[in-house]
């Protein structure tokens, strides 16, 4: 239905996209996988008349076609769901669904029954229970996607293009936008969709697409791959490269945790945590697993329970405190709590250490250069120098830069909350050896993840979480996929 | 790199501005150019110059304060009332101007950090209480008999005027102390990005606390300085000066949602400002177009700016 025929597109002489060739067809789910920067973007943006190619041709039901801008690719029947989604936040569900196509009645006046049956119908048909009345911003981020969904429907899209569409979503959402998802593809719509997420590529895909440095790799049915297959596509090396051997935990305890609750979020968490040990957090998205390492981290701390911390019981109030007492957070939310992005990456790195790089209250600003630029190396930061913006670098450098002011005012406790969420797998790779290396030296690592393999494979034990509930604690080495999902699904 | 040389730039542009504009002065009136006048321009700008720094502060950490011009006043009145003739010692007037203005920013501070309430609206409040207390403690009436103590801190030495000197000093340190202190890279960390700076260690609510204090601080400074300039303690004086003084710091580069600007900016800003009204004055162009007139320069100003950074 639509074919890209080797489609090219250069960016100031740098080829991002080189010549690539994919068809797509009415009612598949078709993958787009690859690193950042591997020109899934870029591809999809061609398709939606939002980039003009350098080099192919688009062809649509047979018909050579050029979209000049997103307005010609959407009368075309192609719709982009973007990353970042702009609904209007106080006009209602239906107002957005039909906006700028608004059904009118005499004298011109919009219909406003009309719009909101009409808004009712596209939500039925992707199985969805939102009532148009409703002001959009009142909407979850999943539910704003389904009407964003809807709203391309209404336009008669044929082809529905997504960027990313689950990063911000929880699990639950998930679900939702995949009953979505699965009734377009039912009405004949071909869904094309670009994700980090590997259970998610094999759940809903059924072709995959793979792109490495702007070049076409191959183009599968999803049944004849395989996770760590896919994998290798995308990163273009083994698998056994990209997770590094495990070293041994001690015996050693550094953190002991005692009936830690805090109603709703998590009820009486109990465990140990041991010198050169890595021990993973698992458990769906919204589960509890960040609320309970930020009480850790005095980011939202708790009453309730005791934190003992090298045998010592410890209070911990703010993330200062946490500091003082040797534990170093990476949080979640990378730019919500972690960039300050006007600053320099030198700046952004040494934030957490001033104390130390500081004579009294003055800044040593030849010290604060010289740990922050060892901290670049050492971490292999990709930056033009310590001076550069930190909000100009990839997402794989930024987390990098973060994990190293984390480390950089030297804790003995590591809390790691998704540290490989949203950036390319050769970033990946790099971390998980940051990771092991510190398990190695004798620090304690504990890593909040939503990836299963990358729990089982870096790991040394694995807690599961359950709607706030502690619901197993397994061997990391004597358990699989099957068992995690098992123990983490709500009963 | 970049947005280093995008500040020499910025900071280029604003000083041939400047430049510019003062040899169009020179050339249209004859009095712009001559020692008298430019040492008279330097006596007006020091009292906004010491306000702009210390809005300065505020306004890195994404605040901002309305109520210097009120606090101005406070202080003033509050200074010249310990200031009658027959004191002598002219450290008493001078330290409690400096702790009612430092109290009043406190104040602000509190009910930023604390009670979590907008700082637009909290010192707005504190714009209208600020003035209402000069008002109730001066009984309406400008405080007057002064003690030449005071009077003379307003005077020169080695033909420096005193408050060009207190103007020096304060940015100097602040420049100072924003660049090379601790607490002054948390200041930028806050104002870039509050919720991150709080998660990597920082103590957000005694940060931000300090910026108020020490914006009150200057207020008080610059409250004091207008008592010995204008031989009175003011109720009504420094009204709308807040303004002024932000102009001033936003002209300089620094952004109103916090964690950008320097003290440099805040400088010239202040220094362009005081030229306008200066040059106004001297083209015998009436107060109520000067005005109009001052509005136009400032939105015109950070509008280049913006444009010219955004290209």
């Amino acid at each position: 239905m639509l074919q890209a025929l080797e489609l090219r597109k250069d960016f100031g002489g740098l080829t991002v996209l080189q010549p690539t060739s994919v068809d797509f067809l009415p009612g598949e789910v078709h993958a787009l996988m690859g690193e950042n920067g591997a020109g899934k973007s870029t591809l999809m943006k061609i398709l939606a008349g939002l980039y003009q190619p350098d080099g192919g041709q688009i062809k649509w039901r047979n018909q050579v076609v050029t979209f000049r801008s997103p307005h010609d690719a959407l009368t075309a029947g192609i719709a982009m769901i973007h990353q970042e989604l702009m609904p209007i936040p106080h006009l209602t569900v239906a107002e957005n669904i039909t906006l700028g196509a608004e059904p009118t009645g005499t004298l011109g006046f919009i219909d406003r029954k009309a719009q909101l049956v009409r808004a009712a119908t596209l939500l039925a048909e992707l199985d969805s229970d939102i009532n148009p009345a409703r002001l959009m911003h009142t909407l979850t981020v999943a539910q704003t996607q389904v009407v964003e969904i809807a709203k391309a429907l209404g336009r008669q899209a044929d082809v529905v293009l997504m960027d990313e569409p689950t990063a911000a979503l929880s699990d639950l959402e998930v679900a939702a936008l995949f009953r979505a998802i699965t009734r377009l593809k039912a009405r004949g719509v071909a869904v094309v969709y670009t994700t980090h997420k590997m259970d998610e590529v094999f759940q809903l895909a059924d072709r995959i697409t793979v792109l490495r440095d702007g070049t076409y790799i191959g183009t599968h049915l999803a049944r004849d791959l395989s996770p760590p297959k896919l994998i290798e596509m995308m990163v273009g090396r083994e698998l056994s490269d990209v997770f590094p051997a495990r070293g041994q935990a001690s015996q050693d305890v550094i953190l002991e945790v005692k009936g830690l609750s805090r109603e709703p979020a998590y009820r009486n968490i109990s465990f140990k945590l041991h010198r050169g040990e890595i021990l993973a957090l698992s458990g769906l998205m919204g589960a509890g697993r960040t609320e309970i390492v930020s009480a850790l981290y005095g980011l939202q701390p708790t009453f309730e329970g005791e934190i003992w911390i090298r045998g010592q019981l410890s209070w911990i109030r703010s993330p200062a405190d946490a500091i003082a007492a040797g534990i170093g957070m990476v949080t979640e939310d990378r730019k919500g709590l972690g960039l300050i992005p006007a600053q320099s990456v030198q700046q952004n790195i040494t934030l957490s250490s001033l104390h130390k790089l500081s004579l009294g209250p003055l800044l040593d600003h030849a010290r604060e250069k010289k740990e922050a630029s060892a901290q670049i190396s050492q971490f292999a930061v990709r930056t033009s120098g310590p001076q550069q913006p930190i909000h100009q670098l990839s997402g794989g450098n930024q987390q990098k830069s973060l994990i190293a002011r984390c480390l950089l005012h030297d804790p003995d406790i590591i809390i790691l909350d998704e540290p490989t969420r949203g950036i390319d797998i050769g970033a990946k790779a790099e971390i998980y050896a940051i990771i092991q290396k510190l398990a190695q030296a004798g620090k304690a690592v504990l890593l909040v993840s939503s990836e299963l393999l990358e729990v089982l494979s870096l790991a040394h034990r694995i807690m599961v979480i359950r709607q706030g509930d502690l619901a197993a604690e397994l061997d990391a080495t004597k358990t699989d996929q099957v068992t995690l999902l098992h123990h983490a699904m709500p009963l | 790199m970049i947005a280093l040389d995008r500040n020499l730039l910025h900071r280029f542009g604003l000083l041939l501005i400047i430049f510019l504009i003062g040899i169009a002065l020179s050339l249209a009136t004859e009095s712009f150019a001559t020692l008298s006048n430019l040492t008279n321009v330097a006596r007006q700008v020091s009292i906004n110059g010491i306000l702009a720094v210390g809005v300065t502060f505020v306004l890195l950490t994404a605040g901002v304060d309305l109520s210097l011009g009120s606090v101005v006043a406070l202080s003033g009145v509050a200074c010249a009332t310990f200031a009658q003739t027959g004191e002598h010692f002219v450290l008493i007037p001078i330290s409690v101007g400096l702790l009612v203005g430092t109290a009043c920013g406190l104040t602000n501070g509190l009910f930023v950090t604390i009670a979590g309430i907008p700082p637009f609206i909290v010192t707005l409040g504190m714009m209208t209480v600020a003035r209402g207390l000069a008002l109730i403690f001066s009984g309406g009436r400008p405080v007057a008999n002064i003690s030449v103590n005071l009077t003379d801190f307003a005077g020169d030495i080695g033909g420096v005027p005193i408050p060009l000197l207190c103007f020096a000093a304060v940015a100097t340190l602040a420049w100072f102390f924003l660049r090379h202190f601790k607490l002054g890279r948390h200041i930028y960390a806050i104002g870039g990005n509050e919720q991150a700076a709080r998660a990597a260690g920082i103590s957000v609510n005694k940060v931000k606390l300090l910026s108020y204090a020490l914006c009150g601080l200057l207020a008080g400074l610059a409250g004091v300085v207008l008592t010995a300039r204008t031989t009175t303690g003011q109720p009504n004086a420094g009204v709308a000066y807040e303004l002024d003084a932000i102009a001033a710091v936003v002209i300089g580069g620094t952004s109103l949602a916090g964690g950008i600007g320097t003290i440099t900016g805040t400088l010239l800003g202040v220094l362009l400002i005081g030229e306008i009204n200066n040059g106004l004055d001297l083209m015998g162009v009436s107060s109520y177009f000067q005005a109009v007139i001052k509005g136009v320069i400032i939105v015109g100003a950070v509008w280049l700016d913006r444009r010219q950074s955004r290209s």
